[in-house]
């Protein structure tokens, strides 16, 4: 029962008018002007706030998850890492989907921004915990010799020591993010490529459309990649 | 609960669209197998390039891995599918044309690129990681370039460079998840979207397909720690995968220093500039 058609069968390109692509430039100024402007506020509207927002999320469900595991007894620290083992090693996209038919009231853009943030918190919880690792055995004994209580021991003593070295993780974390953001189409967001993409398709012109998003992309992660890279050296250096 | 009392009919509805189930299956592991290949492929030769003192050979390295790190999987896949042929639609006379048209194919070329790009980087970083001793031991001893790489230290590199790959093999299992949106390609996600339409009941079945991509994900896992094992083992750094395996107790505390001998070895003279982009990347 195979209903669908094979990948090597497609040779029939009848669907659209060849001819009339075949005379029409590959690359289209005036186009690719018209449908910047469109693009680009999906990128900031869309693309940008759920980056931001998703990863705000994730850097603080991702300390909580650290500090849970290091707290918990065994057993629930074993449970809450097997939890964030398995959300971290499942597709971001089988769990949008999931997410999104298993709250059909909840907003598209909503469910993306839960997504996102709890998986990429999974990802983050490894970086604090690295983190906390490295703060001196020295430091914690000598809040057990200054009797601190244990809220007292994180938020002064081991959180603000742990935090310094993660930053540049959690910023390279927060880029992946980014680039995965198109990954919100498969639930119908309309973020930057789906809008590229319904751009193009009444007028068959794709190139414009998926180069600027490209573009757009590079455009912003690239720069920022350089900066946390700086970041990441002079934090080595101070240490 | 609805959702625990449908159970036994997900399962029956699982159970009798199996073998597309299973069909899908294969076209992921087959989109992993040879996205994974051409990325390892991909990587090794950009790492080499990257890590080359060469600037011919270093800056065209390096302007690849950032574009395709840099543009996103998805842009990526949607530049190959849908710009590419294009090219072909305006000069049919190009050869490759069904190549061009075959969406499976172009599926493994995003693949192996994107994630290729990012295991460049960990290769290259692996690179410079290998002590400076060793390399210049190899021009101590003239070795060729070749012989050098093939005898000292790629197999360093190697021990070195397995984590991150197999973290890398993973996300692109996860990453193959996107061939759902591609046409003419019904990987595993597509087939279980393909079982909402009778259904209707598919959110748990999204629940057995994240079941299903965790187990292939711990699979790639195993199959990467014992790759590192026996790296680690040719290396003289750890047991054997024999004595790793073998039920004696001898063997589990071996592997327990199996696992504590990750540090990378130190290296005495390290002032170049290689080295001390290292200390702040990697080793820290």
């Amino acid at each position: 029962m195979k209903t669908r058609i094979h990948a090597a069968e497609i040779d029939d390109p009848s669907m659209v008018d060849e001819e009339e692509i075949r005379q029409s430039p590959f690359w289209d100024w005036d186009f690719a002007f018209d449908a910047f402007p469109d693009i680009f506020m999906a990128f900031v509207e869309v693309t940008l706030l759920v980056t931001v927002i998703g990863s705000l999320v994730a850097a603080v469900l991702g300390l909580v998850i650290a500090i849970l595991i290091m707290v918990l007894p065994k057993p629930l620290a074993w449970v809450v890492r097997w939890v964030a083992n398995f959300i971290r090693m499942t597709p971001i996209v089988v769990q949008l989907i999931f997410v999104f038919w298993a709250f059909v009231w909840m907003d598209a853009l909503t469910i993306g921004i839960i997504v996102f943030g709890v998986h990429y918190a999974t990802y983050m919880s490894e970086v604090y915990r690295a983190g906390i690792e490295s703060v001196p055995k020295g430091q914690w004994e000598a809040t057990t010799a200054l009797s601190m209580s244990a809220g007292r021991i994180w938020r002064k003593v081991v959180i603000p020591q742990a935090l310094r070295s993660t930053v540049p993780s959690l910023g390279n974390y927060a880029i992946s993010m980014f680039k995965d953001t198109p990954f919100l189409l498969v639930i119908g967001v309309a973020e930057m490529v789906t809008v590229a993409g319904e751009r193009g398709a009444p007028v068959f012109r794709t190139t414009e459309v998926y180069t600027i998003a490209g573009l757009l992309f590079l455009a912003a992660s690239y720069p920022t990649a350089v900066l946390i890279n700086r970041l990441e050296k002079r934090l080595a250096y101070a240490h | 609960m609805e959702f625990f009392e449908d159970w036994p009919q997900y399962f029956e509805v699982a159970i009798n669209w199996s073998d597309r189930l299973l069909a899908g299956l294969w076209t992921t592991v087959q989109l992993t197998l040879f996205g994974g290949l051409l990325a390892f492929v991909i990587a090794v030769t950009l790492g080499l390039l990257a890590g080359s003192p060469n600037r011919w050979l270093r800056i065209p390295a390096r302007i690849l891995i950032e574009f395709f790190r840099g543009v996103s999987l998805v842009v990526l896949l949607f530049w190959l599918m849908f710009v590419l042929p294009q090219i072909w639609m305006r000069n049919p006379d190009l050869p490759f044309r069904d190549l061009v048209y075959n969406t499976f194919l172009l599926g493994v070329i995003a693949l192996g690129l994107n994630y290729g790009a990012y295991g460049a980087e960990a290769v290259r970083a692996s690179l410079t990681t290998v002590s400076s001793g060793q390399w210049e031991a190899t021009t101590a001893l003239s070795m060729s370039w070749s012989h050098k790489m093939r005898r000292i230290i790629f197999p360093q590199a190697w021990a070195l460079m397995l984590p991150s790959l197999a973290n890398l093999w993973v996300h692109l299992l996860k990453g193959s998840a996107i061939a759902y949106i591609m046409p003419f390609v019904s990987d595993f996600t597509a087939e279980l979207n393909q079982l909402r339409r009778p259904t209707d009941i598919w959110f748990s079945h999204a629940f057995i397909g994240l079941v299903v991509y965790f187990i292939l994900a711990l699979i790639l896992t195993v199959i990467m720690q014992t790759l590192e094992a026996r790296a680690k083992h040719k290396l003289g750094r750890g047991p054997s995968l024999r004595e790793i395996l073998s039920p004696a107790p001898k063997a589990v505390m071996a592997e327990g220093s199996a696992v504590t001998v990750t540090d990378p070895p130190q290296d005495p003279a390290g002032p170049d500039s290689a080295s001390a982009k290292t200390e702040g990347g990697v080793r820290r």
